[in-house]
């Protein structure tokens, strides 16, 4: 028995929140979930297969592996040919493909490519390998910068002059943001990933809601979770009542973790940010700020960001925006697999097109 | 597991000889010879492997005979619960009872990097001996190769298993028919974490051990009184998901799994939870999964469970009509999911 785990994968609470959320919707609704994380558990758990038929769910942005743009990915494979150079990665951005090569490739042809589970570890590479750069592909949301802005200041402070970041951290606000504005979205309410609001709080998203008069619900990975989630938004919905209501208070409290904000706007400045599968987005990413570019791994390298076409007839964008469903799309599961990935969302498991490809038999029903 | 390894008698091959092994350990010359007589032989002792040919004469066996290879090539090789030894006999061991068979014979063959420490190489070779003891297979032909520093990485261990197929076995994914029932010996992705825990990069505080343990005693057990198995497989690489799908595709049959019942310790949960990966597909090396007719279940559970290489045995979930070729589980929250068939290596998930 998991503590904090279990409770929330309950059977019994599972089947009570389906009833009242089947008894309180009268019509067609169409909710957006931010996070990969918990697109993961929605088909992992098959919640969409309980929900009443009123109730579609759609699946957000929110895999940072996913939305790392390919010539970022492209720096990454360039920096890890590189003889001198070790790049250390989280696990799950080694087989994502950049135009002409993953990372994993790089390591099969002598690159040194080294996966870890915090940024933290790559200062002790850096410390142990003095005679080579040591550069971390700092990839995630709201929820990885503050690690990351932590390693930067430590290796500051340990006077690591061999180490850099490959900064492609991503906000959610203005993602969501840039799926309102476009007029074809579908989405008439959100939940909000629970964990980057542990981070950051909730204000970021009251003025959204204020402004596009839409629900916005604060929520967590497990199925319970979730359905709690679905439950708080169908009500607001049917009572049309826009607003940002916490379901996870269990971790997130409305003004967030106040250390790890302090910490991300100490190290980091808001960039304008390209997304895969949606284009670029203002305002949207971190960069480094001017007191720590030392160690940003872009100037340093003196990289150039190539503008790189996407696949045509991926239908990234119009999925994302809940316009097309993955098995929509003519490549999915033919041309387009996580083992060959064309694009963004059959990339990481969080994906949209992944996760539908490893869950819903699609992948079986071929062969 | 509590058997009783004596670690701390002395390598025979005096360091004042050699600490390490050199190129010429695998040269056939002196020092091949040394090793041979010296650490080889005296431990893997056995009639068969005396005979002292260039290959072994084995006496003739009465039916079908079974055989397979395996390569290991484990990193770390001293992990917690095990080492490249015993996993490679456990592992041939393994294989050979997924046939039906009982095992009888291994061959041996290391790969050594020069450099290598011949203390460890001791460990490991004693590790073999007693692990080839327990479960009852002889060791009877060997190599010994060397490759130059940096061509290799400290030791690789190659096998061949021979054993005897049981009479009345008759194992195929063929036989695999609706109503089946499938069954596990014990808790899932041990081995995997145990090895996760311990590698550059990855480590994490953890008490999980590795699960390698031969498990042909248990199984001789079985398959003398209930032959009519119709599939077995040690869910090795790639976990119980891999291991079910292969039987799902090729037998075009589905299998559906209770979440609820399947059998993971806390420690590898959270391990799992942690770090994003599915329990599912990490790596076993003392567990089988059986599958056969629902009226022979319940009995076969109760004779592997007097084993202690069995005392978790459960039904884990039955062969259906629905979603041929899928293996699919019925959620711990009560829904239906397909159970995929993994895209390269499980990479741990970001956030």
């Amino acid at each position: 028995m998991l503590k904090h785990i279990d409770e929330y994968r309950d059977k019994t609470l599972v089947e009570t929140l389906v009833r009242t959320i089947a008894a309180t919707v009268t019509r067609r609704w169409t909710i957006m979930e931010i996070c990969g994380g918990q697109t993961h558990t929605i088909m992992r758990y098959s919640l969409q297969e309980l929900l009443p038929d009123e109730i579609s769910l759609i699946h957000g942005p929110g895999c940072p592996v996913c939305v790392t743009p390919v010539d970022l990915i492209d720096s990454a494979v360039e920096l890890g040919s590189r003889p001198n150079v070790i790049l250390v990665s989280f696990g799950d951005m080694l087989r994502v493909p950049g135009s002409h090569d993953d990372l994993l490739r790089v390591k099969a042809q002598g690159g040194d490519i080294r996966m870890v589970y915090t940024p933290l570890d790559a200062l002790d590479i850096a410390e142990k390998n003095p005679e080579k750069e040591v550069v971390f592909f700092g990839v995630g949301f709201e929820t990885t910068a503050p690690a990351v802005a932590l390693t930067i200041k430590q290796a500051e402070s340990r006077a690591l002059d061999n180490f850099s970041v490959l900064v492609s951290h991503v906000l959610v606000p203005p993602a969501i943001q840039a799926l309102l504005d476009d007029r074809q979205n579908r989405i008439d309410g959100f939940l909000a990933a629970g964990h980057v609001c542990t981070i950051m709080g909730i204000h970021e998203y009251i003025p959204l809601a204020e402004r596009y008069e839409i629900p916005i619900v604060v929520t967590g990975f497990e199925p319970v979770d979730i359905l709690l989630g679905i439950r708080k938004c169908i009500e607001m919905l049917e009572q049309n009542r826009p607003g940002v209501e916490n379901a996870y208070p269990r971790s997130v409290r409305p003004e967030g973790n106040m250390a790890a904000r302090e910490l991300l706007h100490e190290v980091f400045v808001r960039v304008d940010r390209r997304w895969r599968g949606i284009g670029a987005i203002p305002g949207s990413g971190l960069g480094l700020a001017d007191a720590y570019m030392k160690f940003d791994a872009t100037s340093r390298f003196d990289l150039q960001a190539a503008e790189t076409e996407e696949p045509e007839v991926c239908m990234a964008g119009e999925i994302l925006t809940g316009r097309k469903k993955p098995s929509d799309c003519p490549l999915f599961g033919t041309l387009c697999k996580p083992e060959n990935p064309l694009g963004a969302l059959m990339v990481s498991t969080e994906g949209a097109c992944s996760a539908y490809y490893r869950y819903s038999g699609s992948s079986m029903a071929e062969q | 597991m509590n058997r009783n390894r004596n670690y701390t008698l002395q390598c025979p091959i005096p360091e004042s000889d050699y600490k390490n092994v050199m190129l010429a350990h695998g040269g056939g010359g002196k020092l091949t010879k040394q090793l041979i007589d010296k650490m080889f032989y005296p431990r893997f002792e056995n009639e068969i492997l005396r005979q002292g040919h260039d290959g072994a004469f084995l006496p003739p066996m009465d039916g079908k005979v079974a055989m397979t290879t395996d390569s290991f090539v484990v990193d770390p090789i001293f992990f917690p619960g095990g080492d490249i030894g015993e996993l490679a006999v456990n592992g041939t061991v393994n294989d050979l009872v997924c046939c039906g068979a009982e095992p009888l014979y291994i061959s041996l063959a290391f790969i050594l990097e020069e450099g290598f420490l011949l203390n460890d190489l001791w460990k490991i070779v004693q590790s073999i001996a007693l692990s080839a003891q327990t479960a009852g297979v002889k060791i009877v032909t060997g190599d010994t190769k060397v490759v130059e520093k940096g061509k290799g990485d400290k030791i690789y261990i190659n096998t061949t298993g021979i054993g005897r197929v049981l009479p009345g076995m008759d194992i195929s994914p063929e036989h695999c028919s609706e109503g089946d029932a499938v069954i596990i010996n014990g808790t899932i992705g041990d081995h995997g974490i145990a090895i996760l825990s311990e590698r550059e990069g990855l480590a994490f505080e953890s008490t999980v051990k590795s699960d390698t343990l031969a498990l042909n005693r248990m199984m001789m057990d079985v398959f003398r009184k209930k032959p009519g198995i119709h599939v077995m497989r040690d869910p090795t690489r790639g976990g119980v998901a891999s291991a079910l799908n292969e039987i799902c595709l090729s037998s075009r049959t589905g299998i559906r799994l209770i979440e609820n019942e399947l059998p993971v310790t806390d420690g590898v949960r959270g391990a799992c939870e942690v770090m994003g990966l599915d329990p599912l597909y990490i790596a076993n090396e003392g567990k089988i999964l059986v599958i056969l007719p629902k009226y022979d279940a319940e009995e076969v559970v109760s004779m592997m469970q007097a084993h202690q290489a069995g005392e978790q045995s459960r039904i884990i979930g039955t062969v259906t009509g629905e979603y041929p070729g899928m293996l699919h589980m019925e959620t711990t929250i009560g829904s239906t999911r397909i159970v995929d068939m993994i895209s390269g290596e499980q990479l741990p998930r970001i956030c």
